[in-house]
């Protein structure tokens, strides 16, 4: 085969285990979700079908695909129709940037982990993240009701708030690494300082406070308690996707869990050296164990992101905004400004 | 090939999208073709190898200034625009002068020799690049337009807030 066949076969496998990847994760994140919290709250969580409830994911898929589609009708069609479509588009493409290991090589051929490298990786997450928000501001508005309305405009002004605080987050990781590629932010985080402690931004970059920075604007960014005002059953019946019904209330759910797996998966690259860890036995475990190690830190965000849920109550709106821009804002601000001068004072 | 056919296709959709901005008479529409014509612009951007100006035109444009008009228009719950039959001052302008443009724009692309044209996709768009022409060669005209969007900023905060105390009858502050 010509290295360019090669490159299209790789290419397509790649595209279709991430995508089939990508969909089971958010499928049994929701499982673990039901699950984890269940078990905080002293209860079991899904637990009929199938062992430990296992198949609860399935059964769910299956009866959001027979339910009937209502389609009420005062709303606008045509943006009530595209609205979760924009959302899970977004939500998926992300994906494509992301590196997930190493490379593998097979018969003289180096296929890297990744479906595509990017020179503006991390751009590129964020400007399909910023066109996310349409699908859930475009939701609310062409449902034509009050609830819908209001947790449009929450929405809307809370990620586009939050969003800056994010991006500021991750200037201070940028100036330490120095490209924009993802797989050239973890390449830039290999090998250890003082004998043990491994070179990940967050330790060796002091990128502590934009972690956290970081963790509390995705928390925002991706509409999840305790900020999850865009949705918040007590006040808005259910926000934006209240008149959605069957699959189109069922993509805007897939659109949260995905975003909630792409913002693991760039903290993770960012701050926690991404695929790197201990690397031992024989070479089969060698190839796999980088993407392991992905894949367990990924977990313990996810783990992280159902434990706030099972514990924190959920902000007032005005709270909500004063956080963001007057402590989270000027915090990523000074972050920003001493990573600067540390690094001109390193070089 | 392939980018020249995707540069015509996006720059289609852009004026496409331009057009029906003018057309559509629901606000909501119209701003929604703004983004297209934003993120074919980006598209076009991207063409012409400057990645990092179409990321920033997606995030910036696209992505936080266009959810804020999208935001307003949901805010004021505005409606359909109603059409009027348009001003004389347009018509007696408005015809010549996009004639005008025309004709300039079309004189132009004929006697263009090309001397200064960069091929598809060779434009040097890296961050790094663009980053120390900001700094350093243009660092004054940036310097200047960040003040003037804190100009901005200020006024929009000066006429948001309402005065604590309603004005005393007499001796106004201008």
């Amino acid at each position: 085969m010509s290295n360019f066949e090669v490159f299209i076969l790789a290419s397509v496998i790649k595209i279709v285990l991430v995508i089939f990847v990508l969909l089971t994760a958010v499928a049994y994140t929701v499982w673990l979700e039901r699950k984890v919290v269940g078990h905080m709250q002293n209860r079991w969580g899904p637990s009929r079908v199938g062992p430990f409830g296992l198949l609860q994911p399935l059964a769910d898929g299956i009866k959001f695909l027979v339910k009937e589609d209502l389609t009420p009708p005062h709303v606008y069609r045509p943006l009530f129709i595209a609205a979760p479509m924009i959302a899970v588009i977004c939500a998926l493409t992300s994906i494509s940037v992301i590196p997930f290991g190493t490379a593998l090589r097979i018969g003289g051929h180096t296929i890297p982990l990744q479906i595509t490298d990017l020179h503006i990786g991390l751009l590129f997450i964020l400007g399909i993240t910023s066109i996310g928000v349409y699908g859930v501001a475009l939701a609310g508005w062409s449902s034509n009701s009050k609830y819908s309305l209001l947790g449009g405009l929450r929405a809307s002004a809370q990620m586009v708030s939050y969003e800056i605080c994010l991006g500021l987050s991750l200037v201070g990781v940028l100036i330490v690494s120095g490209t924009f590629s993802l797989r050239g932010i973890v390449e830039a985080q290999s090998g250890h300082f003082l004998g043990f402690i491994p070179k990940w931004n967050i330790f060796y970059g002091c990128q502590f406070i934009a972690f956290f920075i970081y963790l509390m604007a995705a928390y925002a960014e991706t509409n999840r308690i305790p900020f999850d005002l865009p949705e918040a059953e007590t006040e808005l019946v259910a926000g934006y996707h209240t008149e959605y019904s069957a699959m189109k209330f069922a993509m805007f759910f897939m659109a949260e869990y995905a975003n909630m797996i792409t913002v693991a998966c760039l903290a993770t690259l960012l701050f926690l050296g991404g695929w790197s860890g201990p690397v031992f036995g024989p070479p089969l475990l060698q190839a796999i164990l980088p993407t392991f190690w992905f894949i367990a830190k990924i977990f313990v965000f996810l783990f992280i992101y159902i434990w706030v849920r099972g514990t924190l109550p959920r902000f007032r709106y005005d709270q909500l905004m004063a956080f963001g821009w007057k402590f989270l804002f000027p915090l990523a601000i000074a972050n920003l400004v001493i990573t600067a001068l540390v690094v001109a004072y390193r070089s | 090939m392939l980018h020249l056919v995707l540069f015509l296709v996006f720059g289609a959709i852009c004026v496409a999208g331009a057009v029906n901005l003018l057309i559509q008479r629901h606000p909501i529409s119209s701003a929604l073709s703004l983004v297209v014509v934003m993120a074919s612009l980006a598209v076009e951007y991207l063409l012409l190898g400057a990645e990092f100006v179409a990321a920033v035109q997606v995030i910036v444009y696209a992505g936080a200034v266009m959810v804020l008009f999208v935001f307003v228009i949901m805010l004021l719950n505005a409606g359909e625009e109603e059409l009027t039959k348009g001003s004389r001052v347009a018509m007696i302008v408005g015809v010549p002068g996009v004639l005008a443009g025309g004709l300039l724009i079309a004189w132009v692309l004929i006697h263009d020799s090309g001397g200064n044209a960069v091929p598809l996709g060779a434009l040097p768009g890296f961050p790094q690049k663009i980053g120390a022409l900001l700094f350093h060669e243009y660092l004054l005209p940036f310097e200047v337009t960040s003040v003037l969007v804190l100009i901005a900023i200020l006024g929009a905060v000066f006429l948001a807030t309402k005065p604590e105390t309603p004005p005393a009858p007499t001796g106004r502050k201008g």
